[in-house]
């Protein structure tokens, strides 16, 4: 079987198990938003935390349980690393330095997953379980609030009101992740990655040495590592490791995972609003873009010019054996394409144009299907965007889902859509000019500079993969990268509330021969070019610096 | 008062120069920040030219202080279209005399100048005089000459009480002596006003506006980034490919601050944001020259937003008065007979739906108009309220004729020794029952009488309000007719016109609740009225047009005054307010799709150098890094003046769904402004390549 025909059946296969569960996931979620009824676990957990399950916040109130949750959050996990000698479990492992700690701690609950660090070597593993798993639930969990605080902003009329922060928290981490998780860990058990406590094994290595490696509760972690769009390995090689990845099937199976949920909130998108077809417009604008995306970053692997990759049919460097430059890249794609940016081979030793493209899918804000949560609603912002253009032209004053996108609206969309290129833009340039900027760079020349760019983009976006190449265990990279992270997760979310709540607060404009129809493929064609073009025309000029500049041959 | 809105002419072009340049104080142009950004972008390309003299440094200079004349140059025409009617309007209140009345016995008036009139003044006007300010009608009545302010030479009738008590300072009186009631304030006259409006001085922006404005904002700062960074990686580069020379877009301090700004001016949505408050003068000024006044810019935006369109049954969807539309036969009356005794009968009747049988009889059947004079030996008897009918009593032979309500003439027949049929009240109910009005004909003749037939009498619904109507339901909009008829009545004339929904017998209070009900519904209502008692809902509704003709406290109620008093005019505000909104969207589009040629045109100019690879970008082959830059900032200036003339004609509009709308729209300013600049500014470059500094 050719390469190109195993690519096309991984992809092929891929999209007929997301279509199968599309509606029953989509509709569960539904429910799980929308009943009034708890359960007697989150009553427990309500109580815990003093919480009313039946109180309705305001889109201020929602924002600051968000921040204060995120807060404590950061604080904990900080505090954990700094700690983590004192704690049972460590492997005697010594704490985490100040800025390497700080920029985990925002990695993690930013749903970033960022790694300056080594997993294996740094974290004993009560940090890794009950900080930085736990993290990987309510992080995820966390966009997933936001989104459907926004989706409710669009539904309710003339109410302050978009639902209570921890009813929705407690409920997608226990109805939703945690069933997921669990029956994703067991199967991948059976897969071959491991689940223990010990302090691992040692091989004998071709040459004769011996080597350690450590062992730990790497399948639990890395169920929700992908499904939660998370990222963070156990192990530093991430998903390229036997241990997290064993086998081509569990490969696929990651990026399953990795794509179900973004994929699936359509579906609870449109049902909340009671129009499916809604729900199918923006699913097709998302699985467009990265189909193109995926097939584009395929070829580019596939095809490259030069006389190895010629010879071995493909980009084999950085590439791990076991699965293939094809499925490679289509892992590459789903880990971009979402906030996940857990890795099973090495973007920086992809070809040129094969890097820029897991660059681009972070640029276009990671809205195709971008993360849990997040990806929608960086996808219903866009839309918002597009439906004011698109609105003038038809003579109206534009309105989406029957609520009017006044200058309220544009503005926290706006600003939305500001927040993540002055940090990547922004940060890409500080780092060239500073010397301690310059001085962890380790390539020169446009791809030293695609390293930088890539790295500030991954942050920004909250993705978490890495171009290697660069050294960010400094105390500047530490820093302003944790920086990015935090100010590229909570400005949006911020604004995204803002928006659900001037949203909610409106009437609904009854729908008429005059009104767009956002359900059609006129509409969906708009929305995906806006998205394309408005990153083209703000990242090109950085793009034609590194990527760009590398990859095309005159 | 109408002026042509033909093209835009160079002359006007050149007549608007001065103005434009006036506009470039940096005091007034903040205003526009995307050409605020500009125009510091000129200022200090200018001081880097002066530093660093070159060609190809003066000649950018040049055409980006071009680009924020020809922004200027736009606003400028937009305005200086409404000049002449201003112009036309102050002639018409300039020096005019009060004649004050004191209320004093001794000195019953006085003298002073117009603008010293305040509200609750009362004052006498003669034929021959100028109305000086606007009020009411109290005492009396007069032609007055209104040609001033509609442009329409007919005299128009004003007179005490009623709805047709309403004057308007700045028109003359042309017959009779009357008394007006100010009720403007100094120099809020309805002249004053509109003068403010023609001259888009009172122009406040308007909330769509204001939306675009902020996603321009956005836009303009995310280019300012995009290039403000690049500076920092283009240093990098250059410093890490040591061994390429520099370039005069590229040094070892990095991109020229002329070739950076060059970029900054392609990149932000200079088109748009030059043409934004063009449109919108143009907008009003199209209004204007249709003779509709808007009080606020908001509400024409307003209009391309409405849901349901609330239209008066009379005058507006029909004639203003019922006619004849069919005569009836009853007891086999031969057909001929029946139209000559209806005509006969109708003579003497000066109401309209008296005339209207007339009319009826000559047009349908051939019966030459009598005048009352030509019957020797008739009396004829008007139509009075109290008797209900008109007719003619012969003398050769002895001959009555009677044309009347149906109850009316059957009494007559009946009281002159005649039968009345069943079959009259069986055909009259049936008029009745579909919305018409019956009037039966009756003759006695030598002591016995009859019923001759029946006269439909029926709404004649306007021609072409079926189309529009239908034009409007594909809009989106919904129509509903208000009528004082019974439901009956209503439904059948409904059903003609073609209207969505009525509203029978309706009081004014219940046009309110419509109103609040619709409303309620998320819709935007407008509609039109003229009496005293609309005010409240012309208050209400989100567009409330009154007629020029109405009352003051019409029209201090609405949002819109027409001038030509004409209320199918509605139909043509709503495509305006669309238009108005179209054209934004189209030009902001096209502003946005442009930006993709220029980065195809300045990105290998500038980095070509360094990786030769960059050339593959170079897509329109330009000449060299110098003509690529300048041919952009040229087409990017161009364009602007190119664009002036749709601007303000405003984007046509069509009514129809909105899906085709849009993809018109997209196909026309998306795809055409993603391709134009690549033919425009390949063929800039293709003669700029031949000026001194280009290679």
């Amino acid at each position: 079987m050719s390469t190109t025909l195993a690519g096309i059946l991984f992809i092929g296969s891929l999209l007929m198990a997301l279509a199968v569960v599309y509606r029953p996931l989509g509709d569960y979620m539904y429910r799980v938003y929308t009943r009034p009824s708890h359960s007697r676990v989150e009553r427990a957990v309500y109580r815990t935390v003093g919480a009313d399950p039946d109180g309705e916040q305001t889109w201020g109130a929602y924002a600051r349980s968000v921040l204060a949750f995120a807060l404590v959050g950061i604080l904990f996990l900080y505090g954990f690393q700094r700690l983590q000698n004192h704690l049972p479990l460590s492997l005697g492992r010594t704490p985490v330095k100040p800025d390497q700690a700080w920029n985990t701690a925002v990695s993690f609950v930013t749903n970033t997953n960022w790694q300056s660090y080594s997993g294996e070597t740094t974290m004993g593993h009560l940090v890794q379980m009950s900080g930085l798993a736990v993290q990987n639930f309510v992080s995820a969990a966390m966009g997933m609030c936001v989104a459907v605080a926004l989706i409710r902003g669009f539904v309710r009329k003339k109410t302050g009101h978009l639902g209570n922060f921890w009813v929705d928290l407690t409920r997608t981490c226990v109805r939703i992740l945690l069933p997921i998780a669990f029956a994703a860990a067991i199967v991948l058990i059976a897969g071959g990655l491991v689940q223990n406590f010990g302090g691992g094994h040692v091989a004998d290595t071709l040459t004769g040495a011996h080597q350690q490696i450590p062992g730990g509760p790497v399948a639990s972690q890395e169920a929700i590592k992908e499904l939660g769009t998370n990222g963070g390995g156990f192990y530093n090689a991430n998903s390229a490791h036997p241990f997290e990845n064993a086998t081509a099937w569990t490969n696929w199976l990651e990026i399953l995972l990795i794509l179900v949920i973004p994929f699936s909130l359509c579906r609870t998108f449109g049902r909340m609003v009671g129009q499916n077809r809604q729900g199918y417009a923006i699913l097709a604008v998302m699985g467009g873009i990265a189909l193109v995306s995926v097939t584009l970053l395929n070829v580019f692997q596939l095809t490259h010019h030069g006389t190895v990759p010629a010879a071995a049919g493909g980009s084999m460097e950085g590439v791990e054996m076991r699965f293939g430059v094809a499925n490679s890249a289509t892992f590459a794609g789903a880990t971009t394409l979402t906030s996940t940016g857990a890795v099973d081979s090495f973007h920086d030793s992809y070809t040129s144009l094969g890097g820029m493209m897991t660059l681009l899918n972070m640029m276009l804000g990671e809205v195709a299907p971008g993360g849990t949560g997040s990806g929608l609603y960086g996808m219903l912002i866009l839309a918002v965007v597009t439906v004011f253009v698109a609105g003038l032209m038809v003579g109206r004053t534009p309105e989406y889902l029957g609520k009017k996108i006044g200058s309220r609206e544009i503005k926290f969309a706006a600003m939305y859509f500001l927040s993540t290129p002055v940090l990547v833009l922004g940060g890409t340039a500080v780092a060239l000019a500073v010397p301690d900027g310059r001085a962890g760079m380790l390539n020169r020349g446009a791809h030293g500079f695609s390293e930088v760019l890539y790295a500030f983009t991954s942050a920004s976006n909250n993705n978490g993969s890495a171009f290697a190449g660069l050294t960010v265990n400094t105390v500047f990279y530490d820093t302003a990268l944790g920086l990015c992270m935090a100010l590229g997760r909570f400005l949006p979310i911020v604004f995204v509330l803002a928006l659900a709540g001037s949203l909610a607060r409106q009437g609904r404009v009854p729908e008429s021969a005059g009104t767009l129809p956002t359900h059609r493929p006129q509409f969906a064609g708009m929305l995906a070019g806006v998205t394309v073009v408005l990153v083209a025309l703000t990242f090109l000029p950085a793009l034609a610096l590194g990527p760009l500049a590398e990859g095309i041959r005159s | 008062m109408r002026t042509q809105p033909g093209l835009l002419a160079p002359r006007q072009l050149l007549r608007s120069l001065p103005d434009a340049c006036r506009k470039l104080d940096p005091r007034t142009l903040w205003r526009n920040p995307v050409m605020f950004i500009v125009e510091i972008g000129a200022v200090w390309t200018t001081v880097l030219a002066a530093l660093h003299p070159s060609v190809f440094g003066w000649l950018i200079v040049g055409w980006l202080w071009l680009t924020v004349v020809f922004a200027n140059l736009a606003e400028a025409v937009a305005e200086g279209r409404g000049e002449a009617q201003a112009e036309s309007l102050r002639r018409a209140k300039a020096d005019v005399v009060a004649r004050r009345l004191t209320g004093d016995p001794d000195t019953p008036e006085e003298r002073i100048p117009a603008p010293e009139l305040r509200r609750g003044d009362h004052v006498v006007v003669e034929a021959g005089q100028i109305i000086p300010g606007d009020g009411d009608v109290v005492e009396g009545i007069a032609g007055v000459d209104e040609s001033a302010i509609t442009g329409e030479s007919a005299p128009v009738i004003r007179e005490s009480g009623g709805d047709r008590s309403a004057v308007t300072g700045g028109t003359r009186v042309l017959s009779d002596r009357i008394v007006v009631r100010i009720t403007q304030e100094p120099g809020k006259s309805f002249v004053d006003r509109m003068i403010a409006l023609v001259e888009g001085a009172s122009r406040q922006k308007t909330p769509n506006e204001i939306a675009l404005n902020i996603l321009l904002a956005a836009l303009t700062i995310v280019f300012l980034l995009a290039v403000a960074t690049l500076q920092p990686m283009a240093i990098y580069a250059k410093d890490v490919n040591p061994g390429v020379p520099a370039s005069p877009a590229l040094g070892e301090h990095g991109v020229a601050g002329v070739v950076l700004v060059s970029l900054l001016v392609c990149l932000i949505p200079t088109t748009i944001g030059a043409l934004l408050s063009a449109i919108g003068i143009a907008g009003m000024d199209r209004l204007v020259q249709r003779n509709v006044l808007a009080t606020s810019g908001r509400a024409v935006e307003a209009a391309g937003d409405v849901g349901t369109l609330l239209l008066d049954k009379t005058g507006t969807i029909t004639l203003g008065n019922r006619q004849a539309a069919a005569f009836l036969r009853v007891a086999g009356t031969p057909e001929d007979e029946l139209a000559d005794a209806a005509q006969l009968s109708s003579l003497a009747d000066e109401t309209p739906e008296g005339r209207s049988v007339v009319v009826f009889a000559k047009q349908r059947y051939g019966l030459r108009e009598r005048t009352p004079g030509e019957l020797t030996h008739a009396t004829w008897v008007p139509f009075t309220a109290q008797t209900r009918m008109s007719g003619v009593d012969l003398d050769d032979p002895k001959r009555s004729l009677r044309k009347g309500a149906a109850g009316a003439v059957a009494d007559w027949v009946r009281g002159h020794g005649g039968d009345v049929p069943a079959e009259l009240a069986r055909i009259a109910d049936g008029i009745s029952a579909s919305g018409g009005t019956p009037l039966a004909v009756g003759e006695a003749v030598d002591g016995s009488a009859r019923v001759l037939g029946v006269v439909h009498l029926k709404d004649v619904v306007k021609e072409g309000m079926r189309e529009r109507f239908g034009e409007m339901r594909r809009m989106g909009i919904r129509t509903v007719m208000i009528t004082g008829d019974n439901p009956l009545t209503a439904k059948a004339i409904a059903d003609e016109a073609g209207v969505d929904d009525y509203l029978a017998e309706a009081r004014p209070e219940d046009k309110l609740a419509l109103i609040r009900t619709e409303q309620a519904g998320g819709r935007l209502v407008a509609m039109t009225g003229d009496g005293t008692n609309d005010a409240p809902a012309l208050a209400q509704a989100d567009v409330g047009v009154a007629m020029n003709t109405g009352t003051s406290a019409a029209k201090e109620a609405g949002n819109m005054v027409d001038l030509d008093s004409d209320p199918t005019k509605l139909i043509e505000i709503v495509e305006i307010g669309k238009q108005l909104l179209i054209t934004r969207g189209a030009l902001t589009t096209f502003s946005i799709a442009n930006d993709v040629a220029k980065y195809f045109a300045i990105i290998p100019a500038l980095f070509a150098g360094l990786y030769p690879g960059l050339a593959a970008l170079n897509v329109m082959r330009l000449h060299s890094p110098q003509s690529a830059i300048l041919s952009a900032v040229v087409f990017n200036a161009l364009v602007i003046v190119a664009l002036i003339p749709p601007a303000l004609r405003g984007v046509p509009y069509r009514p129809g769904g909105a899906s085709r709308l849009l993809s018109r729209n997209l196909a026309v300013y998306g795809l055409g402004g993603l391709a134009a600049p690549f033919a425009g500014i390949k063929l800039i470059d293709l003669l700029v390549r031949y000026l001194p500094g280009m290679s």
